[in-house]
């Protein structure tokens, strides 16, 4: 895995709460064989008008935004589909990480998996980062995850936690197969007391 | 010895290294694998020069791209069949057992588990997909995880984990006549709301979670990703045995009693302490219906799609307001007055035996509306074998349903049964999110006996009326 690397960068916000994984990239792009490539799919039924033309209203295809390394959602990001097809997307189309009040239990996973962080603010902290959008052309961010911060230009600080654990695989690029490994006479071990069901051979 | 619940159990059972302020490293005992998550994950084991490490605990099948229709014909979807070919290579190279298209045991890998036997009370249980939860109806402690986990999985046999919290999802009394497992998760959702159960695990327990059949519970653990829940899962109790006895996967004679034995252990103990409860009330639900664009926006049949304009928070309110435009209804419409285009009976959720047996019961000598196309799709080809020599294909038929071969069809959507902008499903899939179903498409999930009846009717009706 790529570490995880600070960086200051725009944000984008996506003003929707329950960002379902339908629609950070829809299904047709699901029959890839391959990780690379997802970018073009991301939130593709918002991003067009039924017609195929492009959808101006929605703010990942206003111009302001285009640049924009960071995503900001409001609560239940991620939820539904364990696709981590979503992550690969977002990854593929610039964004390094995204920012929301909360997160679904498998997108949240598969984040930590390719280097992508996910930050969880309170929601007050979340609608400070919006208005702050509406407010500024460009606004940025810093991302310090040894500091766990997230940073403005205008001296705007939030904390956000993080598990020890992850936050080191990020920090580092780990290899999370490799640690597993480092435990092989572990494994071996409770795999002696705990032989394969009946029948499954 | 302090009561643990069931939970604790399977998972400090399952405990390979534990370290504190570490996630737990958990041994997982049933991995199985479809085509749509799992290609990256063996590129990865073969850029790595690493094996599966189990292949006698890896199962896989065919079943979120597999077309529905005539399979003697060639696969006219291109990226389709290179996937389900990259199954099979895959597959031949690991050394895993398959259940191909063409084969007896080939069907939604969340039907086929417990079919097969696979799945049994105790187990931990993942797969490269949100709806795993389902084998949890067995007492087993089942998770959906992503394609970096499942190449995990693949390599150590083992994922990290961070223990998740409990949740106590108590359902007293009984259910009304007409009022299934369906409508009972999604009131559920509706109450608790999709991220009301985020780093959960649910057990559902009470008088009306046991009185409940095997295939019921499934329905219910089906769901729990719905409320955000990690897992969900059920008691093993003489249900569980009942249901295992004979399955494929499953010992006999002596050997099965002492598996049995074990079995009816897995169960929260009495004064089992967990992280949050919530009781309700059977009799308190009613036949469900989604109006909006997740599994919480539901009402009662009876009732009627909420009013934007009485919502005091502005984000809920625009939320509503989101979901009303895109399935192009009206405040205040009531739910039965709601006219559908297509019926989609089948998936995870709802595609097995006795969930035929329901929306059968409610077909049986009527037509289906001449405005409405409605679709049979069984869970698997052991279910479409049974259903077929109790006759309900011809029920179906008859009435001017589509009988189908098994897979997970318009559940998701990644075959060609898609449904066209515009169009107004009532389904007994689990998801109504925007363009699941199709782009443009109308999702409004109810029980299998709901989706029969709205077909008949075309427009949504009280099942209840039907049954009494």
């Amino acid at each position: 895995m790529q570490a995880f690397e600070n960086f200051t960068g725009m944000v984008a916000p996506l003003d929707r709460a329950n960002v379902d994984t339908d629609q950070i990239i829809p299904k047709q792009f699901l029959k890839a064989v391959v990780r690379a490539g997802m970018g073009k799919g991301l939130f593709i039924d918002w991003k067009r008008n039924p017609d195929g033309s492009e959808n101006k209203d929605f703010a990942l295809n206003k111009p302001r935004f285009q640049g924009a390394s960071i995503l900001v959602a409001r609560k239940n990001f991620g939820c539904g589909s364990s696709r981590e097809h979503a992550v690969w997307a977002l990854h593929d189309a610039g964004f390094r990480a995204v920012i929301s009040s909360e997160f679904a239990d498998i997108f949240h996973n598969n984040c930590l998996k390719n280097g992508f962080l996910p930050v969880t603010l309170t929601a007050d902290e979340v609608e400070h980062i919006f208005r702050a959008t509406g407010d500024y052309e460009a606004y940025r961010l810093a991302i310090d995850l040894e500091k766990q911060t997230v940073s403005d230009d205008f001296g705007w600080t939030a904390h956000f936690e993080i598990e020890p654990f992850d936050k080191k695989c990020l920090l580092e690029g780990l290899d999370d197969i490799a640690l597993t490994l480092a435990h092989e006479d572990r494994i071996v071990a409770y795999e002696k007391g705990h032989p394969l069901p009946h029948r499954f051979e | 010895m302090a009561a643990k619940t069931l939970f604790e159990k399977i998972w400090e059972e399952h405990v390979v290294r534990e370290k504190s302020h570490e996630p737990s490293l958990l041994y997982i005992d049933l991995h199985l694998v479809h085509e749509v998550t799992s290609p990256q994950a063996f590129e990865g084991l073969r850029h790595s020069g690493r094996k599966v490490r189990a292949p006698h605990r890896t199962f896989a099948t065919q079943d979120h791209n597999v077309p529905t229709t005539d399979r003697s014909k060639p696969i006219t979807d291109l990226d389709s069949k290179l996937q389900i070919e990259t199954l099979r290579r895959n597959c031949a190279e690991f050394g895993l057992k398959l259940f191909d298209i063409g084969s007896r045991e080939q069907g939604i890998v969340h039907v086929i588990g417990p079919e097969l036997g696979l799945t049994q009370p105790g187990m931990t249980i993942v797969c490269g997909d949100s709806h795993t939860a389902t084998h949890g109806a067995l007492g087993a402690l089942a998770f959906g995880i992503g394609t970096s986990e499942v190449e995990h999985v693949l390599a150590t046999q083992c994922l990290w984990e961070e223990r998740p919290q409990t949740f106590e999802i108590r359902v007293d009394g009984k259910l009304g006549i007409g009022v299934g497992a369906k409508d009972l998760i999604l009131g559920i959702i509706g109450r608790i709301k999709t991220d009301g159960a985020t780093g959960h695990v649910i057990e559902y327990r009470g008088a009306a979670i046991e009185a409940l059949s095997m295939e019921e519970r499934m329905t219910v653990c089906n769901m729990s990703i719905e409320g955000g829940a990690r897992a969900g899962m059920v008691a093993a109790d003489k249900t569980t045995v009942e249901y295992l006895r004979g399955r494929r996967y499953v010992p006999t004679g002596k050997e099965f009693d002492a598996l049995a034995a074990r079995w009816l252990e897995c169960r929260s103990d009495d004064g089992a302490k967990f992280d949050r409860s919530v009781t309700f009330d059977a009799a308190t639900f009613a036949p469900q219906v989604t109006w909006g664009t997740n599994p919480g926006m539901v009402t009662d049949v009876l009732g009627s799609v909420p009013n934007p304009a009485e919502i005091g928070d502005k984000q809920q309110r625009e939320t509503v307001e989101r979901a009303l435009t895109y399935m192009a209804l009206r405040p205040g419409t009531k739910i039965e007055d709601i006219k559908i285009d297509r019926v989609f009976i089948g998936s995870c959720t709802n595609s097995r035996l006795s969930d035929l047996k329901d929306a059968a019961g409610i077909v049986k000598g009527r037509k289906v509306a001449p405005t409405v196309h409605a679709m049979v799709v069984p869970g698997s080809q052991e279910i479409k074998a049974d259903a077929e020599s109790l006759g309900l294909d011809k029920i179906f038929r008859e009435a001017g349903f589509e009988w189908r071969e098994s897979g997970c069809s318009m559940c998701l959507a990644m075959n060609p049964d898609v449904l066209q902008p515009g169009e107004r499903c009532a389904s007994t899939s689990n998801r109504n999110f925007e363009g699941r179903q199709g782009k443009g498409g109308r999702t409004h999930l109810v029980s299998p006996a709901m989706a029969a009846a709205a077909a008949i009717a075309g427009h949504f009706v009280d099942v209840r009326e039907w049954q009494r």
